[in-house]
């Protein structure tokens, strides 16, 4: 397959605004969990990983000053900011042109700017920014980026379906860069709902783990620069390989019984990337830590026949970031394969799942070439895709 | 062959196109509700799931149901027949539905049942447990309808191996106005040459705006 490089990534998460920062709080063994008495998100305390909003607003400036754009921080929603602020890190000092024709900016979030239903906001901002396609816009309009973006909007996989598409677009000559964003900020409207599903972990989530009791949720926002252009020698690239999406084709919110259609998904994008199972040095797992999303993956795993390969997730650091898990699990999983290390995954102490899978209890150095990042969501629906070294 | 539709299905302006063929028209519309249940009435569907769904859902499962009412699933290998839909307000006819549940804390009764639907996939996964669809999956938006966009998402998974059919489409509601166009979209039309009551029509941008106009 023509090769696609991943060049660049940002994570903003309750652990920091760059990649490297929020690796140097994975290696520090950080969770950014914890509980928030805040009466705007939730009438009673709840335990959510959240973005640092002083500093949202003190980085959000500069960025303002950088673009040479007027002091007008108040006409950009949370997300906006977040996202604005995120692509503006990921494309710092690369060969970037903003007219470029053959550049695509391809945004993944859920629910996007959901916060403008709440009443304090339906005087400040135009009714028409809760479209997902005129938040795009707004980014796209920042930056200046010629293309109308493309937008998907598919449960907690939208990220990784975002990097598939990219890499698809890429390939087939259409474009020469692709700039793909996720996001999604916590609210009420989904704190409500996940605790009205009683799929809320009243402690820091534990994925995996005997017990875990749900999810955790967070706000985040990641960015990952993909290109056809092959990286200055000496630098070590990291190719976007093989992906594939498939569906359970069994209930709207509960994932498959059996895991083969997540496996069939891994299997797919395996095969696509020309490698087989035994290749895969790690998984990042979507890991959410709800009794039966965990429980499925590790059988999907296990009918993969990759049981012993190690495996984690990177939701017991940032919780749940929706359509923004995607993005910010795959930066985090380059950052994995650029330093050979695999990062503990938090909250996990006892197995908790019937299969044997090799879930990473101690952050270990060791040579990380091949991964598979997977999700799964709401609506039946998984992810998989494939990273190599170049 | 050229990738072909082999089937459509249209909803607007109250009418109810099936291949070229009106089969329901509401000339004054009240609700969407009491429209989509006079045509699940005449169409005789049965489906006990399908009461539980929102307004998104059952537009897309109904223009599912019609599209490939005369199908023989066995025709495609499992897995092999993708969903790829667009709208352009993705979920919010229920995001709203749920934000009013909230609106009063000493009125607080957010429910499951309406937030599952706030994800504009959803109406993916209701169309894929009804058949039995495995392939791949996509919920797009754009501000108007994209033909453009559709085109080369589907075209690509069928070019590339992805999928040898899709059925593909634009399923857009928000309170009583809709609008929605669903093709079933195949790299080889061979298969379907049994069916007498429509001839494909290559599979391409212009054919995909005709669609959506002409009707």
């Amino acid at each position: 397959m023509k090769p696609i490089y991943a060049i660049s990534e940002n994570i903003i998460s309750s652990l920091g605004f760059t990649a490297t920062e929020n690796t140097n709080g994975l290696l520090n063994g950080k969770t950014g969990i914890a509980v928030h008495h805040d009466n705007v998100l939730y009438p009673n305390p709840v335990v959510l990983s959240l973005i640092d909003t002083n500093k949202l607003e003190h980085s959000f400036k500069a960025v303002l000053d950088k673009y040479k754009k007027e002091h007008n921080a108040g006409s950009y929603t949370r997300l906006e900011k977040m996202l604005i602020l995120s692509i503006s890190d990921a494309i710092q000092g690369l060969p970037v042109r903003k007219d470029d024709k053959k550049l695509i900016l391809i945004l993944s979030t859920t629910k996007g700017n959901i916060d403008l239903l709440e009443d304090r906001y339906t005087a400040k901002f135009d009714h028409k920014r809760i479209y997902l396609w005129a938040l795009a816009s707004v980014i796209r309009d920042f930056f200046g980026f010629v293309n109308t973006p493309l937008i998907i909007s598919n449960a907690c996989i939208s990220g990784v379906i975002a990097l598939i598409k990219a890499s698809r677009l890429l390939r087939s000559g259409k474009f020469n860069y692709a700039i793909v964003a996720g996001g999604d900020i916590a609210t009420e409207f989904v704190i409500s709902g996940f605790q009205s599903f009683q799929a809320l972990s009243p402690e820091p989530c534990k994925p995996f783990d005997l017990n875990r009791k749900g999810l955790s949720l967070g706000e985040g926002c990641g960015t990952i620069v993909l290109t056809i252009n092959p990286p200055e020698t000496g630098t070590s690239g990291i190719l976007i390989d093989g992906g594939a999406v498939t569906n359970d084709a069994n209930h709207i919110s509960g994932p498959s019984r059996t895991g083969e259609e997540l496996s069939l998904a891994m299997n797919s994008a395996i095969n696509e990337s020309g490698i087989v199972n035994t290749d895969i040095d790690y998984i990042s797992a979507h890991g959410t830590a709800t009794p039966y999303n965990d429980e499925m993956e590790a059988k999907a795993i296990s009918l993969s026949r990759m049981n012993g390969v190690p495996v984690n997730s990177f939701k017991g650091y940032w919780g749940h970031t929706l359509g923004a898990a995607g993005i910010i699990e795959s930066a985090a999983l380059i950052r994995s394969m650029k330093s050979n290390c695999l990062f503990r995954s938090a909250g996990f102490e006892t197995p908790g799942v019937t299969e044997t899978i090799n879930v990473i209890t101690e952050t270990t150095y060791k040579p990380v070439n091949t991964c598979l990042k997977t999700a799964s969501g709401f609506g039946g629906c998984n992810a998989a895709l494939v990273f190599q070294k170049a | 062959m050229d990738k072909q539709i082999t089937a459509y299905t249209y909803f607007g302006e109250g009418k109810v196109v099936v291949n070229k063929r009106l089969i329901f028209y509401q000339e004054k519309i009240a609700t969407f509700a009491e429209f989509i249940k006079s045509l699940y009435k005449q169409e005789q569907l049965s489906y006990p799931k399908f009461y539980k769904m929102d307004s998104l859902s059952k537009l897309g499962f109904i223009s599912a149901e019609l599209l490939l009412r005369n199908e023989n699933p066995g025709r495609f290998k499992p897995g092999s027949l993708a969903v790829v839909l667009a709208n352009s307000s993705s979920s919010l006819d229920t995001d709203l539905a749920h934000q009013e549940s909230i609106r009063n804390r000493s009125a607080y009764f957010p429910s499951p049942s309406v937030f599952v639907y706030t994800l504009a996939n959803i109406v993916i996964g209701e169309i894929c447990i009804r058949h039995g669809l495995k392939g791949e999956n996509a919920f797009l938006v754009s501000e108007k309808f994209n033909a453009g966009q559709l085109e080369e998402y589907v075209s690509d998974l069928l070019d590339n191996n992805h999928a040898e059919a899709c059925i593909c489409g634009w399923v857009e509601i928000l309170g009583n106005n809709f609008k929605a166009l669903m093709a079933l979209v195949e790299k080889d039309g061979s298969g379907a040459a049994l069916k007498t009551e429509f001839a494909p029509l290559p599979f391409t941008e212009a054919a995909m705006n005709d669609l959506m106009k002409v009707n």
